[in-house]
């Protein structure tokens, strides 16, 4: 197999990746975000404090982050159907990926915002400010980078989802590894995909770092 | 300016009952600072806390400036609007500060004003008004990391002051502070009380705050007040604990021989009271020990003698030194006739 033939296959396989990795991160952080921080806020002596409600969420990030991806995959396979009307392909591969991601990104979330120093939600308490202060002015602000960082972690294990995902024709990247290096044995083409996926994620994670180095600096040096 | 009727708090905490505030009624009166100096565990966080209602009280009142605040809160948990609204107009100022490190110290100012709904031009030129009222116009774009923890207090202190409050409470604000930053901050809070006429309701386990800034104290201990009042009165009145804390006096008596603590106030703490009595009443007086201070703007002080003899021996000396103004106590003598004249003697 020449260069000729694996480029075509390696720009569409990483440019799958890609996309399949962006909608499913941007989905992710939307659901995982509020999630995470209502599992703060509903937490005993939060400011929305609900044991019921509290438990149910945990209930259910628990459970979405225990079943293992692969088999999570093939279970959301009639409602990967229902929403974009095929279970195969990139775009099909984004559902269970993003409803994998989101419990895992809550989960960073909630350890992120539980961080923020509860003095400051009291100040902002004494200020007269409400929730929707305490969370947008305080809570976010304050965990911002560390919420980055959780972000980068989220979108390097979807790469790696993205990647499972092509045992069952997700496509992208995992899915060109599994049908050249696998079943038709192209051994060299195999390592230069892992070769192109190790360096998106050492891409992803020394952007996230960058973006992370700079948010706290600016709080140090001003 | 704030009342409080019958605080309690009582806290539950895995099906053990604790009492953090057992039927507390303050006054403090406008435009006034008044402490309230306790050990750790007394209750005073607590107490200051339920001021603002960041705790709820489990029963009495709470009333800022004319407005029952227990009764805005309704019973729901979380603060509604009309009990927010009231917190816009008191400040409150923390042991630790409490800035965002996200923000810059103007912006850190400006973030009540954002509550209050002003307009970006409003808060920059409020924010900047305020830091040059602390002493901190340079510092504008600094972030709160890059500040001392004088500077840290002064940031809290305009941020507090943002809603042009009448009120101010300060939770250990100098707590964690070096001695000679704590002197200046409290100077700050006391230009302030006067300029501004702002109240200041204090919670500090310092006797040098009291001494210090304090027009009243209350002394809390096991969430109740044990003593409270205009603290050069308590200084005038045998037998208060808070200014037996105050200044404290050690020494004890040689047998046969009678200790006297001797209160000086007001005018009395110039004059040269005890060579006078040692001259006219020919005793020979020891001094074990004394402490002198500016309560107020008056200078006040107290006094450990020993004169020889036995209390009764001494009665002469003891009316000498009550006909002088001063408050004369006999310690460890809480059930002789000694204490009892003393008293009436006050």
């Amino acid at each position: 197999m020449g260069w000729d033939q694996m480029r075509p296959l390696l720009e569409q396989g990483t440019i799958d990746t890609l996309y399949m990795v962006g909608w499913s991160t941007l989905i992710a952080a939307l659901g995982g975000l509020p999630l995470g921080i209502l599992l703060v806020l509903t937490d005993r002596g939060g400011l929305l404090a609900n044991t019921v409600v509290n438990k149910v969420l945990g209930a259910v990030v628990n459970v979405g982050r225990s079943l293992p991806f692969i088999i999570m995959m093939v279970a959301l396979i009639p409602f990967t159907r229902w929403v974009v009307g095929t279970a195969f392909g990139p775009t099909a591969a984004i559902v269970p990926l993003a409803i994998g991601a989101i419990p895992f990104f809550a989960r960073l979330v909630e350890t992120s915002v539980r961080e923020v120093d509860h003095g400051l939600v009291e100040a902002a308490q004494a200020m007269g400010g409400g929730t929707w202060t305490v969370v947008l002015k305080v809570l976010l602000p304050q965990s911002l980078a560390s919420l980055v960082a959780g972000l980068t972690t989220t979108v390097i294990a979807l790469i790696g989802y993205s990647a499972m995902a092509g045992a069952v024709g997700g496509g992208g990247l995992g899915t060109l590894a599994l049908t050249y290096g696998h079943q038709r044995f192209e051994t060299d083409f195999m390592y230069i995909i892992l070769a192109v996926i190790v360096v998106i994620v050492t891409i992803v994670q020394l952007l996230g770092d960058g973006v992370v180095r700079l948010l706290t600096r600016r709080k140090r040096t001003g | 300016m704030i009342t409080t009727t019958d605080l309690t708090k009582v806290y539950h905490s895995r099906g053990r009952e604790v009492t953090a505030l057992d039927g507390v009624n303050l006054h403090v009166r406008p435009g006034e600072v008044f402490g309230v100096i306790g050990q750790s565990g007394a209750g005073k966080s607590t107490l200051i806390r339920c001021v603002n209602l960041l705790e709820r009280p489990t029963s009495g009142t709470v009333t800022v400036d004319g407005t029952d605040l227990t009764a805005l809160a309704g019973r729901g948990k979380r603060a509604g609007r009309p009990l927010r609204e009231a917190r816009t107009r008191i400040g409150m100022i923390f042991q630790h500060f409490n800035l965002l490190s996200a923000r810059t110290v103007q912006g850190n100012i400006e973030l009540p004003l954002e509550i209050l709904g002003l307009t970006r031009r409003e808060r920059a030129r409020k924010a900047l008004d305020l830091l040059d009222l602390v002493g901190l116009a340079d510092k504008a774009r600094a972030y709160p990391t890059q500040l001392s923890g004088g500077q840290k207090q002064r940031v809290g202190i305009a941020r507090a002051l943002a809603g042009d409050p009448k009120v101010l409470l300060s939770d250990e604000a100098t707590s964690a502070l070096d001695p000679e930053t704590t002197r200046s901050v409290l100077q700050l809070l006391r230009d302030l009380n006067r300029q501004l006429g702002l109240t200041v309701l204090l919670i500090t386990h310092e006797m040098d705050v009291v001494k210090t800034v304090c027009d009243s104290a209350a002394l809390m201990r096991d969430g109740r007040i044990v003593e409270s009042g205009v603290v050069s009165d308590l200084l005038a009145t045998p037998g208060s604990t808070l200014a037996a804390e105050l200044f404290p006096l050690t020494g004890t008596a040689g047998t046969g021989r009678t200790l006297v603590d001797i209160t000086f106030h007001g005018g009395s703490a110039g004059r040269p009271v005890i060579s006078q009595l040692a001259r006219d009443h020919d005793i020979d007086v020891s001094i074990l020990g004394a402490a002198m201070d500016t309560v107020g703007d008056a200078q006040v002080g107290r006094m450990r003698i020993e004169l020889p003899g036995r209390p009764e021996d001494n009665d002469r000396a003891l009316a000498f030194l009550r006909a002088q103004g001063l408050t004369v106590e006999i310690p460890g003598a809480a059930a002789t006739p000694g204490v009892a004249l003393s008293k009436e003697g006050a």
